[in-house]
């Protein structure tokens, strides 16, 4: 069987593989939040970004082929994770200790796991719009980092198509598919697994909020 | 006059399906894309409101707000800086009472900026209404006041302000007078082969290797593209190749759908070059090869779709972001299937190589750089514009021709190249050393480099396309830390800064991201001088 080599370990692949691929399969941890198993991948938050053969690539879209030898816990690796995460966070509003995904929210969890301390950057304060239209589901694209997992999985698993991305740069925004823009006018339903996928607070059920106490969420 | 909704559904039955070219005459009718028009192209399209709000507020030249009945982008290239565009700018929202980008109450007119035009052998620029004016002075600036003012529409403008020079300065092989094709289908293959032949737009692949590549990949469709999207800084050679090469042009992607077995072609040109229209449709209506059509597509205010993939995503009338390569256009392209994409230098050498043989060209160049290469020469220069030379011309002998006396750095490649300080004059212009589509930017000793550093990161900001979070955050931040250096405000820790954003831009997913701190970093290391005075 092919292999790659993932931090001098070798890992099997099979024909279609990605880096990433091989790293789940083998337990490597290659920290990511774009990316999910069974959703086409596209590499745009580059949190998975390693090196192979001195060259940057994210593990999620970069095939596996015979003979690679792929970086992941490096030092320069992790100060380029650090150095993304902090830009994630500096770009939009991400207010942990007031955010009801706090505990739960995948980008904390990787800020934390990579030892996150300080922004770093001065941060933006972006203005964006917040939809409280719907009686159940809140968009607050404060929080949103533009990973499309909503979109994908509206499209893909909901059948509904109910997001997009639009605009360009730092204008890029998460929209809505109807007329108004607003959420209260689509199909879309709290149980959808594009609420659910949503890895920051960008797409939260209204409700539930603070049910579950501190420490005994998902990263708690 | 028919609402912009019904204007759409006209506009879908007589331009089709694309919805980038129904938005692009959308905007020029009614001065914006209103929202009725983007629901019922989403609707009448099948096709969800996100991808055509989306397209809407991607490209530079689409507006969901009303602009004015003269809108007028300022062409914002550091070269356009260099010959005053930036007082002009302030004195045209000056003499119109406007604040940049806010529209005049009254509706006249929107004046704002936009990326390099492609004017720069005879800037300052900027379009109205989408049509290029160059040789921008003061007068000339009051005088396009008086003319908005008094509500004159464009066809009663002088025509000189819409005439563009061609400026070709040195001719060779390229622009000889090539005529018909002695070689064809394998035997061009083989031709170009021998002749060396790579790929214009910088980036070198054997271009008879790729035709050979997507005729020999399964699908049952198979496409030519033409990238004509050229928006590096400080490039404008296909500007004049379209203008006195389309013919060729046409020839060279004829040449190469017989190879590929496409019945279906595309031009991109970039819409900065929208007063070619007329001259190109003329000649596509001339043709008359019926085994192969060649559709014109226009680009509106984007740089990052002169990268392939993203090109391809904009001919299908998405959002310019650049795919996940691999796979390549030539296995994956257009609709997903295989794609031949060149520059329009590149198919003007392959007819040429048609029409001439390959040995001459082969004999020109260097060991691995065979042929010609058009510079498009800009800046400090007592005579800029397109020069062919052999490749391996050193960058001295550039600015001996051109007329630059007393340069203080060459930035090859633009905002995107390679900055170049007086003791590396002597590098040559070829694969192997300097690769570059042709910009060619000139600084003489008067200049502050931190200007074109500052330029440069602004452009990088303005263009990203907003996928990766690198390049989109990244060009951002390394914009505002330029922005405060030049304004005084910086210190040492922003210089340290640009070197750490350097390298965080290199993890970036196409490009443009990668490259966009390479000019800024050249400029620091090479021109510490410039920048120290001004940090604390």
């Amino acid at each position: 069987m092919k292999a790659i080599s993932l931090d001098g370990i070798m890992a099997p692949f099979a024909e279609g593989h990605t880096v990433m691929d091989c790293a789940l399969a083998a337990n490597i941890p290659i920290p990511h939040l774009c990316y999910l198993p069974r959703c086409v991948p596209h590499g745009s938050c580059r949190l998975c970004t390693v090196k192979i053969d001195g060259r940057f690539a994210s593990a999620c879209t970069q095939p596996a082929m015979e003979g690679q030898h792929v970086e992941i816990d490096t030092e320069e690796l992790r100060q380029l994770r650090l150095s993304l995460l902090r830009m994630l966070f500096v770009e939009g509003n991400h207010y942990c200790p007031s955010c009801e995904k706090s505990g739960s929210c995948r980008l904390q969890k990787a800020a934390y796991d990579e030892g996150m301390l300080d922004l770093h950057y001065r941060p933006w304060y972006p203005k964006r719009e917040m939809d409280a239209s719907h009686p159940d589901i809140l968009i607050d694209r404060d929080r949103c980092i533009f990973c499309e997992l909503c979109v994908k999985a509206s499209r893909d698993v909901d059948g509904k198509n109910i997001f997009g991305i639009s605009g360009r740069g730092t204008d890029t925004r998460l929209v809505v598919n109807s007329k108004s823009g607003l959420l209260a006018d689509t199909d879309i339903s709290a149980q959808d697994r594009a609420v659910e996928v949503c890895p920051v607070g960008a797409i939260l059920v209204k409700g539930l909020g603070f049910e579950i106490p501190i420490g005994k969420r998902l990263y708690d | 006059m028919a609402s912009a909704a019904e204007h759409a559904d006209l506009l879908i039955e007589r331009m089709g399906s694309n919805p980038l070219q129904v938005l692009i005459a959308i905007q020029k009718a009614f001065n914006h894309v209103p929202g009725d028009a983007i629901c019922r192209i989403a609707s009448a399209l099948d096709l969800p409101l996100s991808r055509i709000l989306g397209d809407v507020e991607f490209y530079g030249f689409l507006s969901r707000e009303p602009l004015g009945v003269y809108s007028v982008l300022m062409s914002d290239s550091i070269t356009d800086w260099m010959l005053g565009s930036r007082e002009l700018f302030l004195r045209l929202c000056g003499n119109l009472g406007v604040s940049p980008g806010v529209t005049r109450s009254d509706g006249l007119a929107t004046v704002g900026k936009t990326s390099c035009t492609g004017m720069c052998d005879q800037g300052p620029a900027l379009l109205v209404n989408g049509i290029a004016v160059a040789n921008l002075t003061g007068d000339r600036i009051d005088a396009i006041s008086r003319l908005m003012e008094k509500k004159i529409p464009l066809v009663a403008w002088p025509d000189e302000y819409f005439h563009v020079e061609s400026n070709i300065r040195r001719r060779g092989w390229l622009f000889q007078d090539w005529e018909g094709a002695i070689f064809e289908g394998e035997a061009l293959l083989q031709e170009m082969t021998d002749a060396g032949l790579r790929g214009r737009g910088g980036a070198g692949f054997p271009t008879a290797k790729k035709w050979a590549s997507c005729r020999d990949a399964p699908g049952s469709e198979r496409y030519v593209v033409c990238n004509a999207d050229e928006g590096e800084p400080g490039t404008f050679k296909d500007r004049v190749l379209l203008q006195h090469c389309a013919g060729r042009l046409f020839e060279g992607m004829a040449l190469c759908a017989r190879i590929v077995r496409a019945k279906k072609g595309f031009l991109y040109v970039r819409g900065e070059y929208r007063y070619l229209e007329a001259h190109l449709e003329n000649l596509l209506a001339a043709r008359r090869d019926t085994d192969f059509e060649i559709e014109l597509h226009w680009g509106a205010g984007a740089y990052i779709c002169g990268e392939e993939s993203a090109l391809l995503e904009s001919i299908e009338g998405k959002r310019g972001i650049p795919r996940v390569r691999p796979p390549f256009p030539v296995t994956h392209g257009l609709h997903g299937m295989p794609t031949v994409v060149d520059n329009v230098e590149t198919f003007c050498a392959a007819s040429a190589i048609a029409a001439g043989g390959g040995r001459e060209f082969r004999s020109l160049g260097t060991a691995g750089s065979h042929g010609t290469k058009l510079l498009s020469v800009s800046g400090d220069c007592s005579r800029p514009g397109i020069y062919e030379y052999p490749f391996g011309v050193s960058v001295d002998q550039i600015l001996e021709d051109c007329g630059a006396g007393n340069a203080l750095a060459v930035q090859v490649g633009g905002a995107a190249g390679t900055c170049l300080d007086a003791s590396e004059f002597g590098r040559k212009v070829c694969f192997e050393d300097l690769p570059t589509s042709g910009s060619v930017m000139v600084f003489d000793r008067t200049r502050n480099m931190q200007e074109a550093a500052l330029n440069f990161s602004r452009f990088f900001a303005r263009e990203s396309c907003g996928f990766c979070t690198p390049c989109r955050v990244g060009t951002e931040i390394l914009a505002q830390t330029m922005e405060r250096i030049s304004e005084g405000r910086g210190t040492g820790e922003d210089i340290f800064e640009i070197g750490n954003l350097g390298n965080i831009l290199k993890a970036s997913h196409c490009g443009l991201g990668q490259s966009a701190a390479r000019a800024v970093r050249d400029m620091l290391k090479k021109f510490p001088e410039h920048f120290e005075g001004t940090v604390k």
